[in-house]
C-alpha cells in the first residue's frame, strides 16, 4: 500500500508541475506577442462571400464612448435599434490605449470579432496577421464613405501581392488635433501658427508665454514638431512626419527642447489638462476637439483652430478578426456602422467627424454645423498618426526612418530636460 | 460483498493514516506545498522572468525582443537621460522619507505615550482615514489647492504673501513655472499621501518601550535629550526603518502623480511603464525594476546592519 501511495504521490507532483510548466510556457508565448501564433490563412480563404443569419451575439473591443447603448444618455443610442433588428447582441470591451487593443486582439482569438483600431495600431494588426480583409461586397453602403478615406493606407494594405490593395476594414469616425487657446490671452484673436507653442513670444495680453504653454507628452507628440518644421525649414525636406530621416528627426528633438523651456507641464490626461486650462495653468497647448467641445461646453472662454501649418490627427477603422467567431453579426455591425444616422450621432458625442459626408446633414444631435466644428474642412492639412517604422512605409525604397522605439526613448529625454 | 468493500476503504485510509505517520514530512509538505508553489512559481518565478528580460535586448529596427544575452540593456541605464530619471526618484523618494519620519515621529510619540484611550483612538482614525478613499481623488484634490487659481494662492494672495510663494515655486532644481509645475508640488503630495505608512510603524514600536525605561534614564541623570537619543531612538529604530521601507518603496514605484504634478519629467515607475505599454521594450522595463530592487537590497542590507531586525 505505501508503495501504490508513493506512486499516487509522485503522480500527483508531478501533473502539479507539469500543470506550472504548461502555464509557464503559455505566459511566455503571449508575452512574446509575435503575431505568428495566430494562424493565418490565405486572405482569401478567410473572406466570406455571403452574410448569413446573425449569430446572436458580436464582441467588440471599442474606444471609451464609441458604441453607446443609450445607458450613459438616452439621446445617444446606436445599439438598441441594430439588436434589435438582426438579434445580434452586442457585447463591448473599452481599451485605453492602442496598444492595449492590440495586446487584447493578439491575445483573444477566437474571443473577439471587431476593433476600432487607430492609425498607430491598425498596420500593426495587419502585420500579425490578427485582422482579415473585408469583402467589401458584403457591406453596401461602402459606397457612401467619404472618397478620401476608401483607399486609406493606415487600412488598406496589398498583403497577397496582386496589384490590388486589400481592405483590413471598414472607417468608423476620424478627427484632428487642434491648437487650444484662452481667448482672455489672445485676446479673442486666433493664434494662426503653432509656433505660438513652440517660439518664445509674447503674446496679445502682455505676457510672453514662457511657463504657459502646454503639449502632449506621448511620443508621437514629435510628429507634430516635425509638421511645424516641414512648413517652417523648407531646406529639411520633411515630406511626411512620420517618416524622418535622422537629420529630420534631430532637428524636430531641438525644437522641441528649445518648447520644453516654455512648458510647464506636458499634458497627459485629457481631464487633467481641462482642469489646468480652465484654472489657468496653461493658456495655449496642443489639443483634441473633445477637451475643446467639454470646456467651452462648461461656458469657459476657450476656443480652438487647425493653424495654418496644418495638424496631426488621428482616423479610426473597424477591423474583423482573423478568428472572429461572429462573422455574419460582424459584417452586419460593419454595414450598421456606416449608417448615416449612427455616424452623426457618434461624432456629435465624441467631438469627431463622421466617415460617411451624408451624416453631416439634418442630424439632430450634431446640428448643422456639427461636421465643420469638430473639422470636416481640414481633412487636406491632417497628417494621420501612423506608427513610425525604421523602412519609411516603404519597403523598397532603401531609405532608412527613425522607428518609433527611439522616437519614445528621445521624447523621454527632451522632457527630462536633455 | 458490502462488508469486503468498506473493509477495503478502511484499509486504504488507514494506509493514507498510516503513511502520514510513518513519513511526518509529507503532511507538511502537502500543507505547504500550495504556498510554495504559490510564491516560487508566481513570485519569484515572474521575478526570474523578469531577470532574464532585462538581459535581452530590442531590436532597434524591428521592435522585435532579441533573445540573446546581453548586456547592452544595462548600459542603456547609464544614458544620461536614464541615469537622471534613476537620480531623479532615488532623491525625491529619500527626501519624502525624511521629511515623513520628522513628521511622523513627535505624532506618533504623542499617541504612543501622551494620548487617552479615546485620544488615541481619534488619532487612530483620522491618520487611517484617508486610505479609506480612493489615492487618485486624494491626489486630485490637491490640484485644486495647489491651482493657480486655486485655494493657496487665493488665501496668500489675501495675506500679501503671494510674492512669497512666487520666489518659493522660482528656487532652482526643485522649482517650475508654477506650484503645481514644480517638484516641491510633488513632494508634498507624496509625503501627505505616504504619511501614514510611516506613523503606525513608529507609534507600535514607541509603544513597546516601557516608561519605566525612561523614568530610569532619567533617574540617572540624563537630560531628556540625551534620554531620546540613547534610549527612545534606538528602541524606535525598527518602527522607522519598517516606515521608511513603505514610504522609500511606494515613491520609487509610483508611477500616476508625476503625471499630475511637477514638471513632466519622468519618474522610474513611469519610465518602466512607458518602456512596457507603450513601447513594448521589456528588457529596459526589467532592467529599471532591477534597479528600483537593487536600491531596495542595499537599503535593506544596510538597515540590517543597523540592527533594525534584531527585535522583530
Amino acid at each position: 500500500m505505501t508503495k501504490w501511495m508513493r506512486l499516487l504521490a509522485l503522480v500527483a507532483v508531478l501533473s502539479l508541475v507539469a500543470a506550472a510548466c504548461g502555464d509557464d510556457g503559455g505566459g511566455s508565448g503571449g508575452g512574446s506577442g509575435d503575431g505568428g501564433s495566430v494562424t493565418s490563412d490565405d486572405p482569401d480563404d478567410a473572406t466570406i462571400t455571403t452574410v448569413g443569419e446573425g449569430e446572436g451575439e458580436v464582441n467588440i473591443i471599442a474606444w471609451a464612448g464609441y458604441i453607446e447603448d443609450g445607458t450613459t444618455d438616452e439621446n445617444y443610442d446606436w445599439v438598441t435599434s441594430f439588436e434589435e433588428e438582426t438579434s445580434c447582441e452586442v457585447n463591448v470591451t473599452t481599451a485605453g490605449t492602442s496598444d492595449e487593443m492590440v495586446a487584447l486582439m493578439q491575445e483573444g482569438g477566437g474571443q473577439y470579432d471587431l476593433v476600432t483600431a487607430s492609425g498607430d495600431a491598425s498596420l500593426r494588426l495587419v502585420a500579425g496577421g490578427t485582422v482579415q480583409p473585408v469583402n467589401l461586397d458584403l457591406v453596401g453602403s461602402y459606397s457612401t464613405v467619404d472618397e478620401r478615406l476608401q483607399d486609406a493606407t493606415w487600412f488598406t494594405v496589398d498583403t497577397d501581392g496582386d496589384g490590388t490593395t486589400e481592405h483590413y476594414g471598414v472607417p468608423y469616425q476620424w478627427g484632428s488635433n487642434v491648437l487650444l487657446y484662452s481667448t482672455d490671452a489672445f485676446k479673442g484673436k486666433a493664434p494662426d501658427s503653432w509656433s505660438v507653442v513652440f517660439e518664445e513670444q509674447t503674446l496679445p495680453d502682455g505676457e510672453s508665454n514662457k511657463g504657459r504653454v502646454q503639449a502632449y507628452d506621448g511620443a508621437i507628440y514629435i510628429a507634430d514638431a516635425a509638421l511645424y518644421l516641414k512648413a517652417t525649414q523648407p531646406n529639411l525636406g520633411i515630406e511626411d512626419p512620420y517618416a524622418l530621416s535622422q537629420e529630420q528627426f534631430d532637428a524636430s528633438l531641438d525644437l522641441l527642447r528649445q518648447q520644453r523651456e516654455l512648458i510647464g507641464r506636458y499634458w497627459h490626461d485629457a481631464f487633467v489638462q481641462m482642469d489646468d486650462f480652465v484654472n489657468g495653468e496653461a493658456v495655449v497647448s496642443s489639443s483634441w476637439p473633445f477637451q475643446v467641445n467639454f470646456i467651452e461646453g462648461a461656458g469657459k472662454d476657450f476656443s480652438s483652430v487647425v493653424p495654418k501649418e496644418g495638424a496631426t490627427g488621428w482616423a479610426d477603422t473597424t477591423m474583423m478578426h482573423t478568428e472572429a467567431p461572429h462573422p455574419n453579426c460582424a459584417y452586419l455591425w460593419m454595414e450598421h456602422s456606416l449608417d448615416a444616422k449612427v455616424q452623426g450621432d457618434l461624432a456629435s458625442w465624441f467631438g469627431s467627424v463622421p466617415s460617411v459626408p451624408a451624416a453631416c446633414d439634418g442630424n439632430d444631435l450634431l446640428g448643422a454645423e456639427g461636421c465643420a466644428t469638430n473639422g470636416i474642412e481640414n481633412f487636406d492639412q491632417i497628417e494621420f498618426w501612423r506608427t513610425p517604422q525604421s523602412d519609411c512605409f516603404a519597403p523598397d525604397s532603401g531609405e532608412v526612418c527613425v522607428p518609433y522605439l527611439q522616437w519614445v526613448t528621445n521624447y523621454v529625454a527632451v522632457i527630462g530636460g536633455r | 460483498m458490502a462488508l469486503s468493500q468498506r473493509d477495503r476503504r478502511n484499509g486504504f485510509m488507514a494506509g493514507v493514516s498510516g503513511f502520514f505517520y510513518r513519513h511526518p514530512w509529507s503532511k507538511l509538505l502537502l500543507l505547504l506545498l500550495p504556498a510554495v508553489l504559490w510564491l516560487m512559481g508566481l513570485y519569484l518565478g515572474s521575478i526570474a522572468g523578469l531577470l532574464v528580460n532585462s538581459f535581452w535586448s530590442i531590436e532597434e529596427f524591428t521592435g522585435l525582443i532579441d533573445r540573446t544575452f546581453t548586456l547592452s540593456t544595462y548600459r542603456d541605464l547609464f544614458e544620461p537621460y536614464n541615469r537622471d530619471i534613476v537620480l531623479r526618484t532615488f532623491f525625491m523618494a529619500a527626501a519624502v522619507t525624511v521629511a515623513c519620519a520628522f513628521l511622523a515621529f513627535p505624532l506618533a510619540y504623542y499617541m504612543a505615550r501622551y494620548a487617552t484611550r479615546r485620544g488615541r483612538f481619534v488619532l487612530y482614525l483620522a491618520v487611517l482615514m484617508p486610505l479609506w478613499s480612493s489615492y487618485l481623488v486624494r491626489a486630485l484634490a490637491w490640484r485644486q489647492i495647489f491651482a493657480r487659481g486655486g485655494v493657496l494662492y487665493w488665501a496668500l494672495g489675501k495675506l500679501g504673501l503671494d510674492g512669497v510663494l512666487d520666489t518659493l515655486v522660482q528656487a532652482p532644481v526643485v522649482g517650475g513655472s508654477s506650484l503645481i509645475a514644480s517638484k516641491i508640488s510633488l513632494f508634498i503630495v507624496y509625503m501627505y499621501l505616504w504619511l501614514p505608512f510611516m506613523i503606525l510603524p513608529i507609534e507600535a514600536a514607541l509603544e513597546r518601550v516601557p516608561g519605566s525605561f525612561l523614568e530610569a534614564s532619567s533617574d540617572l541623570g540624563a537630560r531628556p535629550g540625551l534620554t531620546f537619543r540613547r534610549i527612545v531612538l534606538p528602541l524606535a529604530k525598527p518602527g522607522l526603518i519598517a516606515g521608511s521601507i513603505f514610504t522609500f518603496s511606494l515613491t520609487l514605484g509610483d508611477f500616476i502623480l508625476p503625471t499630475m504634478f511637477g514638471s513632466s519629467e519622468f519618474y522610474l515607475g513611469q519610465q518602466v511603464f512607458t518602456q512596457i505599454g507603450v513601447v513594448g521594450n521589456t528588457p529596459l522595463a526589467a532592467a529599471f525594476t532591477f534597479v528600483a530592487m537593487a536600491i531596495m537590497i542595499v537599503y535593506l542590507t544596510i538597515a540590517k546592519r543597523a540592527g533594525a531586525f534584531e527585535s522583530l
